[in-house]
């Protein structure tokens, strides 16, 4: 049989998944299977335990073959996550993908109405003769080749940004490094010891500046920021500025490895206002340089300024810096006394227990406080106070101290927001950069060609960074590796003769994929249809009704719509 | 066996999928061998996951499906890895494929066989909470989709008798002359991504597990809460199938213990069973539920989060303090917590009607072997030792050989797949290395 376009006389095939008791425990899918019988075009209706089983999946392909169908209308869950895998059936029996639609009784009936299953069967069966009605003016679309520029930017020069560029670099990808400051290395040039193992910072960097400085596949551009990102996956035209000069760059994608600044904490515990409280990152300074006197008593306080409302997420690697720098005091001054108070001890995972076991072990003194008793720091004399209560003693402690050293957390850096918004991605709700999917794709971002790792995703110490880095290396491989992806086919199609040209569409477009443009007839919107991602946005918005989306034309919404209300 | 560059992953659970479909993805051969009849792994049995509480298995499955038939793997499920040779850039290795009894090409899965075969025995996959077959699929969404025979219970294997999956098999599948099988492949990189087991907790006799019906582990209790588990996804207690007033978990059973399990955190458990106190509450808002912890670690992106919710939307009650025992009464087999709560620094007494111990979460009980197979160091407690826990996270103590995700330390899901795509870009350069004669061409003036 020859490849199903949808010109044909519709003739659709519906199935309706059970997903074991997910949605059959509450759904009446059989009710609805024979409903769905009763629908215009409807040749063929079954059920599945599961559709997306390979068994399923069989079951959709023989209908075809054996019913001559060329709609397809699976009933189940999100086609976030099972859309690709329906089409690739449907394709692989010849029915063009863009002839398939998935209806999501899981996650619109039976979940969120399990109290209520006879209504959750009525509103499925809705949903259902909804997709039928559109799938009988579905339309074949294809999607076209585009190639990919073998190369990549990374933008950030920290020891994520430098590993991610070795490790494409020796993967045969030419590497643009960029980097913000006059130095590579990040927040490693500010720290003395790293953990686990207490090796140096500057001794772990120093191999990987050698060899992002010497590899012959990486240009490093330092004191250079990103201007301006033109394009799409595979062809991005990349603006930098360094020094007041710009340049441009070609890339096939993108990786943000921009790192984190971390907060420095104004007026919180008499930061900035006492002598004697620093950051834990003016303490590692300090321990780098050698500047740090014998103190007689340090008292380390974490979440300064993480876990309040303002701020509720957990910054991951104080706990475990605090503990480490906690080592360092002990081991050369084993005399002076080390409080860390604390809320919850994030000794997480292999190796970060004992090192926790090893400073209680070393005489460091661990002091529990609750949120709704915060310690409060006031000086007396030339020493400063530090009150806590301890709920494990069920005392109000006084702790002497001449160094109060706070933990503060990660935060965005003003110039990550002003990425996000250059980079057209998003941010998570702690202003972090947020990945496509948190734990199945947590170094893509959901726009194609741009990959993230490292702090800039989230707090993460120095193995958790390299570990994303190498893992973002190898997800911007793929796309340049191949050479090319598939773009986007739901794209806009303007009517030159009713387009005015007014560019509201142009102005609207998130991805720079519309211009208006002279032409013969005037001026007229075009599209660039590689960096279309189909959003919509045009098309619902031109005044004039000239833009018609692929795949959702207003003949399919309409007959949608009017089948939500023909009941 | 094949001349393009390829690379053996060895487990087939979340991380190994990953792997396996990035490498296969920038066109690299990928052999991915899974011990059991599956891949999926642990990912495969739990319910819900966090902090998303997306349904495990229906985030796995579209995944597991992907790398099963995507034209440049090739799983060997219901494999062994047996025996390795050569070094980076070309290794020589031997697996063993296990006879599953049944023609892998003429099998379609149906479940026929399974259901006239007359041999009931205890489910592993459910714990024991429900039978399967002596021939089986181990769950719904198995990939590949293939009966297996377990050669200790079925009756013709062992007695000579039955046959009787052999005459309902339209398909005419079933083969009971296979032998096992040896195949071997060159590779240029190995991955390991062997993942966990779980601590049995009965050493830890304190908490009656094995002895008092309704305490469970938190790996039975994803079983138990899950719609295609045993009971349907209805939360009731083992002993007599009523439903709990009031569900008890106990969290570091056998992690940060230096007495009887394992000196460190196993990094997962605060957050899952904050996950499953919400799933008891959804199920049944009435039921009371009391967590019991030592720290409450939930450091990983939006877990912080999600334990306030669980407090603040969901009432889900949080105990600081190890219970120093449980104790059952034998008539209405209800347990009695015996804690010390260290925050009121009270001791105290609850009742709860089901308890449910958050293990430790152990090396896998295979990587011991597999560490002696490969010439690979093993840390003090048996996970794979990694070259450098600071800079190189994601290699082994032999070159060429990588690992991600569990098997070198505990990890949840987000950093075992953000590992997985990392030890493909490992993999990738020394194939890409191999195919230049060296690793440092790339480099200028070597």
């Amino acid at each position: 049989m020859g490849e199903v376009t949808g010109e044909e006389k519709p003739r659709i095939g519906v199935f309706v998944c059970h997903c074991g008791t997910n949605i059959g425990g509450i759904v009446k899918v059989p009710e609805v299977v024979e409903y769905a019988k009763t629908l215009p075009d409807v040749v063929f209706a079954d059920q599945n335990l599961y559709t997306c089983s390979e068994e399923g999946l069989a079951a959709i392909k023989l209908a075809v073959k054996e019913h001559n169908l060329n709609r397809v209308v699976v009933a189940s869950c999100s086609p976030r996550t099972h859309e690709p895998l329906f089409r690739a059936a449907c394709e692989s029996v010849g029915v063009n993908k863009y002839l398939f639609d998935l209806v999501n009784i899981r996650d619109h009936c039976s979940w969120v109405h399990m109290r209520e299953p006879g209504k959750a069967t009525e509103k499925a069966k809705d949903l259902v003769r909804m997709a039928v009605a559109r799938a009988r003016y579905l339309e074949a679309q294809q999607e076209t080749k585009v190639s990919i520029t073998k190369s990549a930017v990374v933008i950030g020069g920290g020891v994520a940004g430098m590993t991610t560029a070795v490790s494409l670099a020796d993967q045969g990808f030419d590497v643009t490094l960029v980097e913000k400051e006059a130095e590579l290395g990040g927040l490693l040039n500010h720290l003395h010891l790293l953990y686990p193992g207490m090796k140096s910072a500057s001794e772990t960097l120093a191999p990987i500046k050698r060899m992002v400085e010497e590899h012959s596949r990486i240009k490093v551009m330092t004191s250079t920021t990103l201007k301006s990102v033109k394009g799409f996956v595979g062809n991005f035209d990349v603006a930098l500025q360094s020094d007041g000069e710009e340049s441009q760059l070609k890339v096939g994608t993108i990786i943000v490895a921009t790192g984190a600044a971390v907060l420095q904490p104004k007026g919180l515990y008499g930061y900035g206002e006492l002598r004697g409280v620093i950051t834990q990152l003016e303490l590692e300074e300090m321990l780098r340089s050698g500047k740090l006197r014998k103190p007689k008593s340090v008292v380390m306080i974490l979440c300064a300024g993480s876990r309040i409302p303002e701020r509720p997420y957990c910054s991951r690697v104080c706990c475990m810096n605090a503990i480490k720098n906690a080592l360092v005091i002990k081991e050369k001054y084993p005399d002076s006394n080390v409080y860390i108070l604390y809320r919850d001890i994030q000794a997480y995972g292999r190796n970060y227990e004992e090192y926790y076991r090893q400073a209680r072990e070393e005489g460091v003194t661990f002091v529990m406080f609750l949120k709704e008793k915060l310690p409060e720091v006031s000086p007396e004399g030339r020493e400063i106070k530090v009150s806590v209560y301890d709920p494990l003693l069920g005392e109000q402690l006084d702790l002497k101290a001449d160094l109060v050293v706070l933990s503060t957390p990660f935060v965005q850096r003003e110039t990550g927001k002003e990425l996000s918004q250059t980079l057209r991605v998003p941010l998570s709700p702690d202003g972090f950069f947020m990945e496509a999917h948190a734990k199945l794709r947590p170094v893509d971002f959901a726009t194609e060609g741009i990959f993230l790792c490292g702090t800039a995703r989230g707090p993460a110490d120095v193995p958790e960074s390299v570990g994303q880095a190498f893992g973002a290396a190898a997800r911007a491989a793929i796309p340049m590796a191949l050479g090319q992806v598939m773009a986007e086919a739901v794209t806009p199609m303007v009517d030159v003769d009713i387009c005015v040209g007014c560019g509201l569409c142009e102005r609207l477009c998130p991805y720079g994929a519309i211009k208006v443009e002279k032409t013969p007839k005037g001026k007229k919107a075009s599209v660039a249809e590689a960096a279309c991602k189909g959003c919509g946005v045009c098309g619902g918005s031109c005044p004039n009704q000239a833009i018609t989306m692929r795949h959702f034309t207003n003949k399919q919404i309409l007959a949608q719509v009017e089948a939500a209300f023909a009941r | 066996m094949d001349e393009k560059p390829s690379v053996l992953v060895i487990g087939g659970g979340v991380a190994g999928i990953q792997v396996s479909t990035d490498l296969a993805n920038r066109g690299l051969q990928v052999y991915l061998v899974e011990k059991l009849t599956s891949i999926g792994g642990r990912m495969a049995q739990f319910d819900k996951t966090y902090p998303t509480l997306d349904c495990s298995i229906c985030i796995l499955a579209p995944k597991m499906i992907d790398c099963f038939r995507h034209p440049n793997i090739k799983v060997l499920s219901y494999s062994e890895v047996k025996k390795v040779s050569g070094k980076a850039g070309d290794f020589t290795v031997e697996v063993l494929r296990k006879p599953r009894y049944v023609d892998e090409a003429r099998c379609t899965g149906c479940g026929q066989c399974a259901e006239k075969c007359p041999k009931k025995i205890p489910n592993e996959w459910e714990f024991s909470m429900a039978d399967r077959k002596a021939i089986y699929m181990p769950f719904p969404q198995a990939v590949p989709r293939l009966m297996t025979i377990d050669p200790q219970n079925c009756l013709y294997l062992t007695k000579g008798i039955c046959r009787v999956c052999e005459k309902f098999c339209q398909a005419k599948a079933i083969d009971f002359s296979q032998k096992p099988e040896t195949v071997k492949i060159r590779v240029a990189s190995i991955v390991l991504a062997t993942g966990f087991d779980m601590l049995n907790p009965s050493k830890i006799t304190e908490y009656g597990y094995g002895k008092y019906k309704n305490v469970i582990t938190s790996l039975e209790f994803e079983r138990l809460i899950c719609a295609s588990g045993p009971t349907g996804g209805h939360l009731v207690r083992p002993s007599d199938h009523a439903k709990p007033k009031r569900v008890a978990f106990i969290l570091c059973v056998g992690s940060r213990d230096v007495k009887e399990g394992m000196m460190y955190c196993s990094n997962v458990c605060c957050l899952y069973s904050a996950k499953d106190a919400i799933l008891v509450k959804e199920h049944e808002p009435d039921v009371d539920v009391v967590i019991f912890y030592t720290d409450l670690r939930a450091y990983s992106k939006g877990s912080r989060e999600f334990i306030d919710r669980a407090i603040s939307d969901y009432g889900i009650k949080y105990v600081r303090g190890r219970p120093g025992e449980v104790r059952e009464d034998p008539d209405i087999k209800s347990l009695t917590i015996w804690y010390e709560d260290t925050l009121s620094r009270k001791v105290e007494k609850l009742q709860a009607d089901l308890v449910v111990l958050s293990t430790a979460c152990v090396p896998s009980s295979d990587a011991q072997e597999l560490a002696k197979t490969l010439g690979l160091e093993l840390d003090e407690y048996g996970f794979f030792r990694v070259a450098d826990p600071l800079y190189a996270p994601l290699d082994t103590t032999v070159p060429g050989v990588y690992a991600c995700g569990f098997c070198t330390g505990p990890k949840d899901i987000s950093d075992s797949v953000a590992q997985a795509s990392g030890v493909a870009a490992k993999a990738a350069e020394v194939v890409v290395a191999a195919s230049k004669g060296s690793k440092t061409a790339g480099m200028k003036g070597g």
